[in-house]
């Protein structure tokens, strides 16, 4: 059994209603996670008492919310052991983390020959990114290839593919498959040859303890949204001596330190990297999600949904031809399949009709799917707040579904 | 009437006897066994409507007399089954009475929109969107 207790559902609001007459069973947490109160009321908090501009003003909310802004940039880098606060940038999310990192790094390092190596199951967030800079620069991207089914990386040639690497980005974690990267490891190979590092901690952080320098990588990219934070707060972790030689994101408030009509100068990082009014109160949200899931221990959480995971496969496996996507072992929270005969479609549309919020499609992985040859796929993501039942009663529901179909 | 026979009409009656989402869906989904699917060379990028989650594909197959009939595929039960309802709505039908079709209302008389999600509808109207092209360059000859 877990040991996280249902009853931490009572600290999500939004669990507790039914959808077409049954009780909402949310499995779309790859996707987007659900919001404890705390976070709720931190955020209502911040905005009925301390609610003002940060780094500016001299009076007494201001200072507040700047304190608050910057205790929760302080959190961030507790939570990822950082060894700096500066090293945190405030971004939208992991997408605007990985663009600032390519338009930023990528433009005043990159030029014709040189390459940049992902994997084949990136999101299209750790990708498209690229694929501008490589138009922009000339740049050259490679790939390092997913196994079959199994989904996990083709480690064999790696000392090939680093051959002129300068920048190394992949997923800590893959939203389609649930594959658990050796990140660690491809990054001391990548630095070894005097590569960068990016990892893609979109689906990681939040679903195992983080530490940026035990990973080794000088670049870390992930959401609030995916680990019980608000929407539009994200985190670009990059090491300070990095920061510093980076040219500006975007230009604005709060990334100056002083400005001509012609020309100006810009702020120390990590500020230079935050152009305009931040968002605060996400920020302020953030923090108490990351008090929230600490308090339940990270370990603890990832250890429920991978058991949740493998506990739906093995109930999944009852479907005659079903083909699963994924490692079987070692794997976090997601379960992604097809059934023969039944479109992920067909699945996805029918278990919203009993209350069942799964994914499906190509999940932002599209080039991986035409790997696989097949054009969607099914997946169902969970996190702390779900339960072996609500897997049993997805089994039940998938089992009408089929009935119907057939 | 289309292809499959049917009248948007005797569809409309079907669905108002149906009472929960499971035989709307049995129903739906049956009626998309009805469909002729197309052969692997039809199932190509020509014929393909975008906008869709599942993979649909949609072609004239012949004017008689001005009356155009259409045909369409897809790689899901319940979409080909909303296809069913689409060719009973457009099919057989000459372009000018195509383009003069409110295509929404009729999807409406449904009342499957509350089963539906906002992807599914645009997918829908994308098929409708097709079909009304498909219209105005028959039109245009
Ligand atoms: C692995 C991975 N990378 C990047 C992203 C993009 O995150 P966001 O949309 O929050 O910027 C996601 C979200 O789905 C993801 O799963």
């Amino acid at each position: 059994m877990s040991v996280i207790d249902a009853s931490i559902r009572e600290d999500f609001p939004v669990l507790t209603q039914e959808v077409n007459g049954h009780p909402l069973v949310y499995f779309d947490n790859a996707a987007t996670t659900q919001k404890p109160r705390t976070v709720l009321e931190a955020v209502q908090r911040y905005y009925e008492h301390d609610n003002a501009n940060v780094h500016r003003g001299i009076h007494e909310l201001s200072n507040r919310a700047t304190a608050a802004y910057e205790a929760a940039r302080e959190r961030v880098a507790q939570f990822i052991n950082a060894p700096d606060r500066a090293d945190v940038i405030f971004t939208r999310g992991t997408t605007e983390s990985i663009n600032l990192v390519a338009a930023t790094w990528g433009d005043a390092n990159l030029q014709t020959g040189d390459v940049i190596l992902l994997t084949e199951m990136e999101h299209h967030s750790n990708l498209v990114p690229w694929q501008l800079l490589a138009h922009r620069t000339g740049a050259e991207l490679r790939f390092i290839p997913v196994t079959g089914d199994e989904g996990v990386l083709d480690l064999a040639n790696i000392d090939t593919l680093l051959e002129g690497v300068k920048i190394l980005a992949l997923t800590h974690i893959s939203n389609a498959l649930g594959t658990i990267n050796p990140v660690r490891d491809l990054c001391s190979t990548a630095k070894a040859i005097g590569a960068l590092c990016l990892v893609d901690a979109a689906q990681s952080a939040g679903h195992l303890p983080l530490d940026v320098q035990a990973i080794g990588c000088d670049f870390l990219a992930c959401s609030g949204h995916k680990l019980c934070g608000p929407t539009g707060i994200g985190v670009l972790y990059a090491q300070s001596h990095l920061q510093k030689v980076m040219p500006p994101y975007q230009g604005g408030g709060e990334m100056i330190s002083k400005v001509e009509f012609q020309v100006s100068e810009f702020n120390v990082p990590p500020h230079r990297f935050e152009a305009g009014t931040p968002n605060i109160a996400g920020a302020v949200g953030l923090h108490a999600a990351l008090d929230y899931l600490d308090g339940i221990g990270l370990q603890a959480i990832g250890q429920h949904s991978f058991e949740l995971a493998h506990y739906a496969k093995e109930r999944l496996a009852e479907f005659d031809g079903i083909r699963f996507f994924g490692p079987t072992t070692e794997h976090a929270g997601v379960v992604s399949f097809v059934l023969p005969e039944v479109h992920a479609l067909d699945l996805a549309t029918m278990a919203d009709q009993q209350g069942v919020a799964i994914r499906i499609g190509h999940h932002c992985t599209q080039p991986l799917h035409e790997k696989f040859g097949v054009p969607a796929t099914a997946r169902a993501s969970f996190y702390c707040y779900n339960t072996r039942d609500e897997v049993d009663f997805f089994i039940e529901v998938m089992q009408k579904i089929i009935k119907l179909i057939r | 009437m289309s292809a499959t026979g049917h009248s948007i009409d005797e569809l409309v009656g079907n669905f108002e006897l149906l009472g929960d989402w499971e035989s709307r869906f049995a129903y739906l989904i049956d009626l998309g066994k009805e469909l002729t699917p197309f052969d692997p060379v039809d199932r190509c990028d020509q014929n393909r409507v975008h906008g869709c989650q599942a993979q649909v594909w949609l072609k004239i197959e012949s004017v008689d007399d001005g009356r155009i009939n259409i045909v369409a595929d897809s790689d899901a039960f319940i979409v080909k089954g909303l296809i069913v309802v689409l060719l009973a709505i457009y099919s057989g039908k000459t372009s000018e009475e195509v383009l003069a079709i409110d295509g929404q209302a009729q999807l409406d008389r449904l009342q499957l929109a509350s089963h539906l999600s906002p992807t599914r509808k645009n997918g829908l109207y994308a098929m409708v969107q097709r079909v009304r092209e498909l219209a105005e360059l028959e039109k245009a000859i």
